[in-house]
């Protein structure tokens, strides 16, 4: 069983006790420890179940590669799944639930899937897809839906208690890795006064070194590592950071650390996560190597352990997850788990090597300690369901029938290092294969280049391949001196280690049945006969594999998977690992949080927001708001009870009857000033502007080059040489970034200014039979028809306010669209309402002003409008000029396909039963599409109940609509019914403007 | 994450304040081109691996619009420049000739 030694555990505190609970049941820790080492301490084996087969399973690793024991922490709101516990710190009141099974961890009806195993082999999904569709529906999906998935999604309506932040970083020197070749590289750049930030994933200092019992510079590892530490904290221009990994590598030096502040306190306070935001003169990465596993029958049972971890548990934690253990290795190094549970009295059966004959150094201490060595060994058979009970011995290279059965509970399994190339890859920098050691290295001639086109990543120690701690720490010295850094070269005392097997598979002779229990991907349930299975269908890219066995795509992201999947591969297609090649990294380096990608961006900071000079009165009102790009504007005002359809009832109402008042602040204000504005202004909108006399407007469609409507609004000519646009709410910055960009890059001789004063000015329109009235009684300038007519602009004073005054109209009334300084426009608001009381001055909001234009057949950018749509669809010829030789978007429009008149084309829509058309629904034609479905003729734009005509109206494109005026036509509606429609002028109100010309 | 350097204010600019515009150095064809011309112009675009001049918009800063000559691949830069030119200047060629050797304006 495994449990808690006497001795051992350099890293947690024994005089302390660390209550926690695991699936509802206390249990008790040290200080020190990691969820996945009190967890062994309890003799807790089994901690999760697998994604595809829910096979029971156990604690495999020690580190971030954790492909196993994940689980779910926390509770209520601080709920998250799939928290590794080998990275997870123990806390009091830690609260940890197993996932993946149902109903209980012991008992999984999902471990069924297990037995159907023959018929869930590579590329499941995809074979799946080409049943018949009812089957997929009825059978597989709700089978797959009920057992598929890691872990329980938090509830949707909750929300993160925590809080997040990012920190912007700027270093000569980020270095990736607080192992021994990161820190000495952090004090050897600290030396040379760069700036450098080092951080470490880990809670501690000092990696493996430690661990494995090296000796550098003739000190014992963790002294060495306490001594540098203390030298680094002493240096200003050195920044330290534990629980801090360096998750990705991007362009031009730009790198994010993930910061772990608060998840080992269990308590409030500090943001929980800090996303580091970096940019490096040059990173580090010292991060180190990963073991691999090997590939045997049953290896996916609890108690099978990286070799690695197992010392890690016994000398870090004082845990052992066995007491009589059996390693497997490949390689010499494996040896040292040997070496270290027997210095801490757990017992070793024996070591089983595939290597014919075994005469290293570390081996022979191994023999020397009377603990039996196979050689030329394999395991070929786990036995025990959800712990190890005993293992099968045979001859690696040949099947004659014998072994031998050696009982035991836990294997230590070693298939070689992998040095962790992911930052090194992350943009790009290539690998080779070293054959000698079995692994990819980073190719140092061929890097990630920066915007010098100089390589901006250096690995060092293990993670550039130096896989032994001598040749580590020497590569350190090496590679800092290519970069211009003095590292003096640090001796380390390692024994020597013969070459590995590159064994990935054992026993040789595996037949069908074996290699489908040799897992590959523990947390995806990949194995060898999936891999090979794939090579036998015809898949030759590693990528494609990847995706159709999802070999390396669970959450560990193939950590442990990667080489022996390759190897498998390759040897499937009978070609190198190096021919094979590796998949794509990608960072993040582990899963980081989403808080942390978020940081502050949430909640009333997730975005600015804009407010216009009226926004706290309409909150006082207790508007109802909408956003409109980054602002915010009064959707309506609802009185007491009145329901949002009758705030806008009335409110339409109101303003056709006697007078409304709008906030039309947003509305974008562009000035194009300049002795070539006129020859601009022509160029930029459809209609011939220089043509406008000063103080009159027109009302102007700006296209883009392709010819496509992009904007409209109403343009004034404010003097000779100066303009003022008006844009829509939501398109003023792009339509002032879409002018800049013409006077910029093509037209940059011309003499040619614009201002975007959107915010510089309150604008509100005043409308309504009214209106006149009002202003008048404000008093001040002429605003009589004769003075102010239709599609006129003064400017003046009008009840002591600066008022420029343009009478325009949107909703076919009387209207003027008054602009004050933003400074003025709240006094100027309430002036308004003041003296209209005696017409019932009613505000009204964004779907009055909608439906009132509606109404008109006024056409609105985004409703009318997507993208596809030209004016002329929009029966707007009228507005674009025929004698102009060019403007942005007359070439585009002169296209054979929108030059066509067989094109969908704008109409009224009159339902016939009264009702209002559902929104975005489509014109039904006769017959069906290539793919079964029914042609299509037209479709709904805007779509409103009118209060003025008290019925619904709608508009909408039609196949050459406006030659069908009366016919009736049928729509589908959501539910799947028809509904028809009359087709009729899309000015359903006042078509001759009488109201709005008086 | 490129850093370019815009020649307007000479702020070595993160992309996130940046506005990516697409190649620079098009000429534009208005009304009387063929569709031909048009076609080239609005919609074919080489996508090279390699030296590329493309146009930026220093739109979280200044809000000027400059050119820039990058290597697609390797995320080199060779300059960046002002946008009112309607060819790369000399010394960017040179600063692009002097790394690429091989490479040649087409
Ligand atoms: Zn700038």
């Amino acid at each position: 069983m495994s449990h808690r030694l006497e001795t051992h555990g350099r890293l947690i505190d024994r005089a302390s006790t660390v209550k926690f609970t695991f699936n509802g049941k206390w249990l008790r820790g040290h200080l020190g420890d990691t969820l996945a080492s009190a967890l062994l301490a309890n003799d807790r084996m089994l901690v999760g179940r697998s994604f595809k087969y829910h096979r029971p399973r156990g604690i495999v690793a020690s580190g971030g590669e954790e492909p196993n024991a994940l689980v779910n922490l926390g509770k209520g709101d601080r709920h998250e799944p799939n928290q590794r516990v080998t990275t997870t710190e123990l806390f009091h009141d830690l609260r940890a639930t197993s996932q993946n099974h149902w109903p209980s961890l012991e008992f999984d009806v999902g471990a069924i899937n297990a037995s159907l195993s023959r018929f869930l082999p590579a590329g499941f999904y995809y074979k799946t897809f080409m049943f018949p569709r009812a089957f997929w529906k009825h059978v597989f999906e709700p089978v797959i839906r009920q057992s598929a998935g890691l872990g329980s999604a938090p509830h949707p309506e909750t929300r993160d208690p925590d809080r997040y932040e990012h920190f912007y970083a700027h270093v000569d020197m980020v270095v990736a890795g607080g192992g021994i070749a990161g820190l000495i590289s952090a004090l050897a750049a600290g030396r040379a006064g760069k700036r450098v930030l080092l951080v470490e994933q880990n809670a501690h200092w000092g990696g493996r070194a430690p661990v494995d019992g090296d000796v550098i510079d003739g000190k014992p590892a963790g002294e060495w590592v306490k001594d540098a530490v203390e030298q680094l904290e002493k240096m200003e221009n050195v920044t330290l950071r534990l629980r801090t990994q360096l998750s990705g590598v991007y362009d031009h030096g730009y790198a994010l650390a993930y910061e772990r502040i608060s998840d080992h306190l269990g308590e409030e306070g500090a943001p929980r996560h800090r996303l580091w935001r970096i940019r490096a003169g040059q990173i580090i990465s010292a991060t180190g190597a990963i073991e691999r596993p090997l590939s045997f029958p049953g290896n996916d049972k609890p108690g099978v352990m990286l070799a690695s971890a197992v010392r890690d548990y016994i000398v870090n934690y004082g845990v052992t997850p066995g007491d009589r253990i059996v390693v497997v290795t490949n390689n010499d190094d494996g040896y040292r788990t040997a070496l270290a549970a027997h210095e801490a009295g757990v017992g070793v059966a024996c070591v089983v090597d595939p290597r014919p004959e075994v005469t290293g150094a570390l081996p022979e201490q191994v023999r020397a300690l009377g603990v039996p060595i196979h050689a030329g060994s394999a395991i070929s058979k786990v036995k025990g369901l959800k712990r190890v009970v005993s293992v099968r011995v045979q001859p690696y290279a040949e099947d004659d029938g014998s072994y031998e059965e050696i009982s035991c509970d836990a294997v230590a399994m070693s298939g070689g290092w992998s040095p962790v190339v992911h930052l090194w890859s992350h943009c790009g920098g290539k690998l080779n294969w070293d054959e000698a050691q079995a692994c990819f290295s980073p190719d140092p001639d061929r890097p990630p280049t920066n915007q010098n086109g100089e390589g901006f990543v250096t690995c060092v120690g293990a993670a550039a391949g130096g896989l032994r701690g001598d040749v580590a720490a020497a590569s350190v010295a090496a590679r800092l001196s290519a970069l211009g850094i003095d590292a003096p070269a640090i001796p380390v005392d390692t024994p020597d280690e013969a070459p590995l097997a590159p064994v990935w598979v054992m026993p040789v002779y595996a037949g069908a049945k074996k290699r489908s229990k040799m897992w590959l991907d523990f947390q995806n349930d990949v194995k060898v006969s999936d891999v090979m299975l794939a090579a036998q269908e015809g898949y030759e890219s590693v990528e494609h594999t990847k995706r159709y066995t999802t070999l390396g795509m669970a959450t560990d992201q193939g950590k442990l998977s990667n080489i022996n999947g390759l190897a498998v591969l390759a040897e499937a297609l009978d070609k190198g690992i190096p021919q094979v090649g590796t998949t794509t990294f990608r960072p993040p380096y582990t899963p980081i949080s989403m808080g942390a990608i978020a940081g502050e961006a949430r909640g009333e900071i997730f975005q600015p927001l804009r407010r216009t000079p009226i926004h706290a009165w309409h909150e006082e009102q207790g508007a109802y708001m909408e956003p409109v790009g980054h602002w915010r504007r009064p959707y309506c005002f609802p009185q007491g009870s009145e329901s949002h359809e009758d705030a806008v009832k009335r409110e339409i109402n109101a303003t056709r009857n006697s007078l409304g008042l709008l906030d039309a602040s947003t509305l974008g204000k562009i000035i194009v000033k300049g002795p070539d504005a006129p020859k601009f202004m022509d160029m930029l909108y459809t209609n011939m502007m220089s043509s406008l006399k000063p103080g009159k407007c027109r009302y102007g469609l700006m296209c883009n080059e392709n010819g496509f409507l992009m904007d409209d609004g109403v343009v004034v000519r404010l003097d000779e040489d100066t303009f003022l646009c008006h844009t829509t709410s939501g398109g003023a910055d792009h339509v002032h970034a879409h002018m800049e960009d013409w006077l910029q890059c093509e037209w940059w001789d011309w003499q040619v200014y614009t201002a975007n004063v959107t915010e510089q000015w309150a604008q509100i329109a005043v409308v309504g039979p009214n209106a006149r009235k009002l202003l008048e009684k404000l008093g001040g300038m002429d605003v009589s028809k004769d003075a102010l007519a239709f599609m006129e602009m003064a400017e003046g004073k009008l009840g002591g306010f600066d008022a420029r005054v343009f009478r325009i109209s949107f909703s076919g009334e009387l209207s003027y669209e008054i602009a004050v300084p933003a400074s003025q426009g709240r006094a100027f608001w309430d002036a308004l309402h003041e003296a209209g009381a005696e017409w019932n001055a009613t505000p009204y909001g964004t779907e009055a002003l909608h439906v009132m234009r509606a109404e008109k057949g006024f056409i609105m950018i985004g409703d009318e409008t997507d993208g596809t749509v030209i004016p002329q669809d929009l029966g707007l010829n009228w507005a674009i000029s025929k004698k102009k030789e060019d403007f942005l978007g007359k070439r585009g429009q002169e296209r054979t396909y929108l030059a066509s008149e067989d094109r969908w084309q704008l109409v009224g829509l009159e339902s016939l039963d009264g009702s209002v058309l559902p929104d975005g629904s489509y014109c039904v034609a006769r017959g069906f599409n290539a793919n079964g479905q029914t042609n299509v003729q037209g479709r709904v734009t805007s779509t409103y109940y009118s209060p003025t005509l008290e019925r619904g109206i709608a508009m909408g494109l039609v196949h050459k609509g406006p030659e069908r005026m009366g016919e009736t036509v049928e729509f589908n509606t959501v539910d799947g019914g028809r509904v028809q429609a009359k087709i009729v002028s899309p000015v359903f109100f006042d078509p001759e403007g009488e109201k709005q010309n008086v | 994450m490129l850093t370019l350097t815009c020649p307007n204010c000479g702020v070595a600019a993160c992309e996130t304040e940046l506005a990516a515009g697409g190649e620079a150095h098009l000429k534009r064809y208005g009304p009387g081109s063929t569709d031909e011309q048009f076609e080239e112009y609005m919609f074919m675009r080489p996508n090279v691996k390699g030296v590329h001049f493309e146009r930026w918009r220093h739109a979280a800063g200044c809000g000027k619009w400059f050119l820039a000559a990058r290597d697609t691949a390797t995320l080199e830069v060779f300059g960046t420049y002002s946008a009112q030119t309607t060819e790369p200047p000399a010394n960017i060629i040179d600063a692009i000739k002097a790394k690429r050797p091989d490479w040649s304006q087409s």
